[in-house]
Formats: structure tokens, sequence, C-alpha cells
């Protein structure tokens, strides 16, 4: 690439003739023909370096060669979505999304480099002229060692990757992360809502302090008399005491025509900051002293859910402690779509971006719908709303007051 | 102003070469200014640049001479800070300015103060037109090593030969030990030293790259410990190798070196043998701080509760044991003994288990009890070695040992 501030001789003579290009040092060149020429002081702009083929630029900042720029963006094509792994139990969330950048970038940095950037040199040397010694230029084109990889570093330091609805470090299942413009899709699916599936493994007869099987001993008890109707019948009441609680926390007058479409598309769910709500729960398999339960909730946590099933265990009049956690899909992610650990390569994380694409598209426009629909409920049932507000609003004013003083 | 036209005129006499005395005849003539005789006196090009400014000219350029690669001072006297960022150009022409006879000075004053400044489209001969270079000027200080490797023979050299200068950069001040040096004077007699000792051209790159101090140590110093180590019975090939994997060895001294190989002796209670092997296999071991082989020595035998000779036939096996991280060694053991319940003797006989995740091992052996065939003691049948559970890759573990396919091993994973 020639720079626009040369002479328009020197591009003339250079393009008939095929220059060499090696990574021989820099002194001894001998290679390449002599170019015999009248020399003019540089009239361009300050730090003009006419005799280089380099575009002109400050000397700091060296911009990438096309060719690189272009092989950066090939690279990070099909890295721009979200995708589910598969988090193993005993392991921080936060661990393993920097596990899945850096093995990301790994793979990355690793790819093909295009060739390093050239640059054509006018390098004198001593000659055996007519009248003794003489100095002349001659042009090689050389590699520019401030574009090497060896110098310049890796060309990917970092990836944006960010974490969906995390697990805490005892529980496992899909997790869903988004990279690159994915996570603006990751915005978009916390505002939408969506419920999410737990299989839950408890076991009777034991109570500890943080409701899991690896706290403290607070209590054994027996639990021979727990039946499967018992568990039913419990599971049952939870589930009606959710589902009255998810009615009143989506605002919404069931003596509506609106309130009868949503109800037979299934979207009726409160569509802004709720405490945690069970949408469905049933058991799987109960052997006692293990049962396990599936959950279907919205704005849970797993510590919640831990406590959900010690209070099984209090209704039963027993106890009850939960042995595992293990999230099956979370709003349109299942397990068959999460990666294992031994699955986190560039490859297969393109091909699951690619195919949860639509899914997640037609799903989050859904939603959307929904979340128009219920704002326009909003003002429509402002009354019956801003009566609930009102009674907190009051409180919390009366508290502050009350601080204040 | 006319105190750094001054400091220039001084430079300029202080470069010997016989293009001075020709330059200056020149100036005389041409009426040409200056010449800059090194790009780094940034500062005072600028200076000087706007004095002509003021004085009417309208296109003046730096331009400088073409003796900068044949004379020495390009690499060895001016040095560029590349960590501080600051080099206060009025102690570099000082430092310069020491360097002046006192005849020539009179002489460019004269020449200073005649001469008129010239114009950029005069006529100029042939070999002065060659000698022009306009590069671009050298930043003073910078961050990077990125800024001069163009520029400079040294690292221009090192970065062909493999060294990473980007890693090599992030060191405390070793980017600035790069620029001060020579390639020809200083770092040639040592690569051919350490390709001496065994260190292979592939190889150089890399040993540079972690440890680029060993360019400013003695030659007298390298040799002695070299001496030292071949004294205590080490063969050229293990010497070679402990130098090449352990990058560092090299630059502790004799005493240090001595000290160490005694801690090993004596508080692992090893043979000389033992400890000659122990040490050629991790190099590492004597380049690190002691601190933590300590702890772990101490871990291994209270804590895990191993007996004496358990734990030096352990070490003698996976010496990475005594750099490993306690908890994790710990956590590794709890499980193996307490969860899949192997007894000590048999962990002693695998010490593998000991350097692979918790999270494979946990995963591998949920399997193996799911499909009931966990079983590690050899003398019931079907017995499954713990070196094998540990060391196979997936597929082979699963058809093999597990003898079942890696689907469904998948499968049992995604319900763990």
């Amino acid at each position: 690439m020639l720079g626009t501030a040369r002479p328009l001789y020197l591009a003339r003579d250079l393009s008939s003739r095929d220059l060499p290009g090696t990574g021989a040092s820099r002194s001894a060149c001998s290679r390449g023909e002599r170019f015999h020429r009248r020399t003019q002081l540089a009239e361009a702009h300050g730090g003009a370096h006419w005799g280089s083929g380099v575009v002109d630029e400050p000397v700091r900042w060296r911009f990438p060669s096309a060719i690189a720029m272009a092989a950066g963006r090939a690279a990070r094509t099909g890295l721009n979505g979200l995708f589910a792994v598969y988090k193993p139990p005993g392991v921080a969330s936060i661990r393993v999304r920097d596990t899945v950048e850096t093995l990301l970038l790994k793979e990355l940095n690793s790819l093909e480099q295009p060739a390093v950037q050239q640059q054509v040199r006018f390098l004198p040397t001593t000659v055996e002229g007519n009248a003794g010694k003489e100095l002349t230029l001659t042009v090689t084109r050389l590699p520019v060692l401030a574009a090497h990889p060896l110098v310049r570093g890796p060309e990917f330091t970092h990836l944006k990757i960010g974490a969906g609805h995390r697990l805490d470090t005892k529980s496992s299942g899909v997790f869903v992360l988004g990279v690159g413009h994915g996570n603006k899709l990751l915005t978009d699916m916390y505002n939408a809502h969506l419920t999410r599936a737990y299989t839950v493994r408890g076991l009777f007869g034991k109570a500890t302090d943080d409701f899991s099987d690896t706290g403290r001993l607070i209590e054994k008890t027996t639990f021979d008399h727990i039946t499967g109707d018992k568990l039913e019948r419990i599971l049952a009441v939870i589930q009606g005491t959710n589902h009255k609680a998810l009615l009143m926390y989506s605002n919404i007058d069931l003596k509506t025509q609106e309130a009868y479409e949503l109800a037979v598309e299934g979207l009726i769910r409160p569509m802004e900051k709720t405490p945690p709500l069970i949408t469905a729960i049933r058991c799987l398999q109960f052997a006692p002293p293990e049962f396990q339960l599936e959950i279907q909730c919205l704005h849970e946590t797993q510590q919640y859910l831990r406590k959900i099933v010690h209070e099984i265990g209090l209704e039963l009049k027993s106890t009850a402690v939960c042995t595992q956690v293990r999230r099956i899909r979370d709003g349109f992610f299942t397990l068959d779509s999460a990666l294992l650990r031994t699955h986190w390569n560039l490859q297969n994380i393109r091909n699951s971006i690619k195919d949860s694409k639509i899914k997640v598209k037609v799903g989050l426009q859904r939603s959307l719908s929904h979340q128009a629909r219920s704002g326009k409920r909003h003002t429509d049932m402002d009354q019956v709303a801003e009566s609930e507000l009102h009674s907190t609003e009051g409180t919390s004013a009366s508290d502050l007051t009350h601080k204040m003083r | 102003m006319a105190f750094w036209a001054r400091q220039i005129s001084i430079w300029c006499s202080s470069v010997k070469t016989s293009y001075v005395a020709n330059s200056i005849q020149r100036l005389r003539k041409t009426h040409r200014t200056w010449m800059q005789l090194d790009e780094l006196s940034v500062l005072s090009l600028l200076c000087t640049d706007n004095h002509f400014l003021q004085r009417g000219l309208k296109t003046y350029r730096p331009v400088s001479l073409r003796s900068r690669l044949q004379s020495t001072n390009s690499s060895n006297g001016q040095i560029v800070s590349s960590e501080s960022n600051l080099l206060s150009p009025v102690n570099h022409d000082q430092e310069q300015a020491e360097v002046i006879p006192s005849s020539d000075t009179k002489t460019l004053y004269e020449v200073w103060e005649d001469t008129p400044p010239s114009s950029a489209l005069e006529e100029i001969s042939e070999e002065e037109a060659v000698q022009i270079v306009a590069e671009p000027p050298l930043p003073l200080g910078s961050f990077t090593l990125k800024d001069y490797v163009d520029r400079s023979e040294t690292l221009s050299k090192l970065v062909l030969l493999g060294v990473d200068l980007s890693k090599v950069e992030k060191r405390p001040k070793a980017g600035q030990l790069l620029l001060r040096l020579d390639f020809e004077k200083d770092i040639r007699k040592r690569l051919l030293f350490l390709k001496d000792v065994g260190v292979e051209d592939n190889q150089l790159g890399p040993f540079l790259t972690q440890n680029p101090y060993i360019l400013a140590v003695d030659m007298e110093a390298l040799e002695t410990r070299v001496a030292y180590l071949k004294s205590k019975k080490f063969g050229k090939e293990a010497v070679a190798r402990m130098v090449s994997r352990a990058p560092f060895l090299l630059s502790f001294s004799v005493e240090r070196l001595d000290n160490r190989l005694g801690f090993f002796q004596k508080e692992l209670g090893l043979s000389v043998q033992k400890t000659r092997d122990l040490v050629v296999r991790l190099p590492r071991l004597l380049t690190g701080s002691l601190e933590p082989i300590k702890e772990n020595w101490q871990v291994c035998q209270v804590e895990l509760g191993f007996r004496r000779n358990e734990i030096q036939h352990i070490v003698s096996k996976i010496p990475k044991i005594l750099t490993a991280n306690k908890r994790k060694l710990t956590e590794t053991f709890d499980y193996l003994h307490n969860v899949m319940g192997i007894p000590h003797h048999i962990l002693t006989n695998f010490p593998q288990v000991f350097n692979s995740k918790l999270l494979r091992v946990k995963e591998r052996h949920m399997f193996l009890t799911f499909l009931g065939r966990a079983q590690y003691d050899p003398a019931q049948p079907s017995y499954i070695s713990l070196d094998k559970l540990v060391s196979m890759p997936d597929e082979v573990f699963c058809t093999e040992i597990a003898k079942a396919s890696v689907k469904d091993f998948e499968k049992f994973l995604k319900t763990l």
C-alpha cells in the first residue's frame, strides 16, 4: 500500500517490478534492483515517511491492515447470541463464565493469522560504482515487526460474555450465557419474566441450618408415617396458594375478555418484579426417605427451593433436607440444548447459537406482546394497583420520616 | 531557544565521523542549517523547528544522516525509558555535552551564527540526497516495545529468534533492559553459552521470554553455576534439561542452589541419587519458594496421614504434589478416601489421582456407581485401577472401563 504523499515517479518505477518479500535482516539487503533517483525533501506534513510504503499515521498507532481486521471479523461471526451450558455442581457460575471465555479466546487466538503486514523500505547500501564506493538506495519489502503477533500480543484478549439467571455453587443445570450482541437479548429475557423448571431431590428425616444435606445438623425425625398421597396433598396446597398469588401479582381483572384470551394462551403471569412464585409443582419419584419433585417457578432463587423442601417436611410433621437442585429449563433453553463441559469449544457454541436464534426471537416477541397488553391493563386498572401502592407507599414514607427523626 | 540550538551544535560534534567535517563545509556552502544526527533528539528538533519558523522559513523539515546504523551510539548510549515514560531532554543533552572537546565548539558557534537558513527547494548532490532519511521520530517514552522494534536491531533480532516481546514488556524493567542491550556485544555471547549448555535453538525464544534478566548476568557467574551443577554430578543432558525447563535456574547464585539441594536432601530425607532425579524431573522446585513445599509436606504427613516412606514414594513418582494447591489436595484426598473408600496403600501406588481434577474423578466415580462397577479393591473381581480411572480420555474410559457408550455418559452427566 503506497502512501498518498509519494511523488508520482516512485509509484511508476515500483509497479513494473515485483519486489522480493523476505524476512531478511534490515542491514544486509542485496536483493532487489537499485534505484537511482534524485531525492527531494518531503513536502508532506510532519512525520511523513515517504521512503516507506505505510499509510501515513502517527507513530504510536498502527491501524491493523484491512486483511487482519477482516480476519478478526470472520473469526467472531457466529459469536453473537445466546447459548446454554450445563453448569456442573460444586463450581461457581462466575467461574463457569470465565472458563468459557478463556476457552473461546484460546481457540480464536490459535486460528490462522494473516501474513504479517509488509512495508516497502529504501535502505542504503555501499556499492562498487564507477568512482569507487557509492552510496545508493536499495528497495526491499520487509515485514513490519510492530504488527508481528510476538510484539503486539494476541489478537483477541477479551470477549463480552454475559451470564443469564445465575445458579449458586451447589446447584447444577441449564445456565444461559450471552456473547457479543446477545447480551442485549439477556436483558430482554429478564424483562420477559419467563418461568424456569427445576428437579429437586429431597431426603426425609433430617433438618439442617441451610436446608441442604451439607449443612450443620439440627434435628432428626422419623418419617415412617409419610405416604405418597399425603405428599400429593401438600403439593396441591402449595400449588393452589401460589396460583392465587400469581393471579394477584399479575394485576388482571379476571372478568375481562383480555384475561380470558391470555388464560387460553397460558400467558397469565406478572410482568414485574415479585416475590418467588411457583406455577406448578409435582412429585416425580417417591421412595422414602428420598423423593424427587419437579417445580416450575418465577423469580426464584435456589435457596428458596431448598426452603420449600424444608417446609414440605415440616408440613408432613417430619423434616426434610434438599440434596440436589437441578435446573432443567430456563425460558426457552432446555437440557437438550445445554452444552456439557467437554463440548465447550468454538464450533459447538456457534452451532448452539444458530439453533437457538429462532426460538429466542419468537419467544421474546410473544412475551413482549404480552407485556404491551399488560401495560395497557395497567393504565385501565389504575385504581386496583394504586390502592395497593398507596398502602405500601404509606408505610415506607412513615418509616422514612421515622428514621429521619 | 538559543540554548537548544547550541546544544544541538555541541551534539553534532560528538559524533566522530568524517561526514561531520564535510558537512560543516557544506553548511557554509549550501547554507543548510544543521543536521539531526540521531532521531532521539525529538524535543530539540521541535524547538529548533519553531525557532526557524519564527525566522520565516515555511518549509523546513527534519532530516537525519545515515550514520545511524553504523554508529555505536544507536542502542548503547541513547536510553529511552519504556517503563517510566519520562526522559528529560535536558539531562540527555547535558550528558552529550560532557563528551565535547573544547576546540570544536568555537568553530561551530561561528558556523551557527553565520549561515542563514536555507530553503527546501535547493538543488543538492546525489550523495547527500541518498543519505537523507525522513523517518518519523521515535517517541521519547512509551509503554510498549512496539514503537521501537522496527528501529532497533536488538529487538528485531530477538523477535526473529522467537522472543515474545508482548510478554517480556509486562515484566518489571525487562523492556528497559532489552533496549539498553546490544545484540552483538551482550546477547550473542549469552545465547552461545546457553547453546553450549544444551538449550535447543527453538527453545531459546521461550527461554528468553520467561527470563529476560539472564541477559544481564555476568558470564563468569553463569559459568560458575554450570560448573557447580556439573560438580554435583548432574550429567550434561540433565543440566540441559534443567536449564531449559527452569529458565530462572542460572539466575540463582551458587549458595542458593546449594541451600535448595541441601533442603531437599535433609527435609524430605531422600538419598543423593533420588534428590538428583527429583530435581531433574521438576527443576522448578529449585527456583520456587520453599514455604509451600514445607507446608505440603506437613499436610501430607499430618492431615492426610501418609507415612514418611509413602510420601517419599509419591513424591518421587509425582513431584508436582510438592507444589500443588493445599486446599485442592485435601479436597481430592477427602473425596478419594472418605467417599470412594480407597485406603492409603492403594493411593500410594497410584499417586496420579492427586494430579487430576476433582470434578473429573467425581463424575467418573458417580457413573461407575450408577452402573454398579465402582470396584477399586484389587483383591476382588472386576477391579478398576485408579490410574485408568483418571488418565484415560472419555471415549476410552466409556468403552473399556465403564462398558457403556459416550452418549450414556453424557446423559448421566446431565442428571448430576
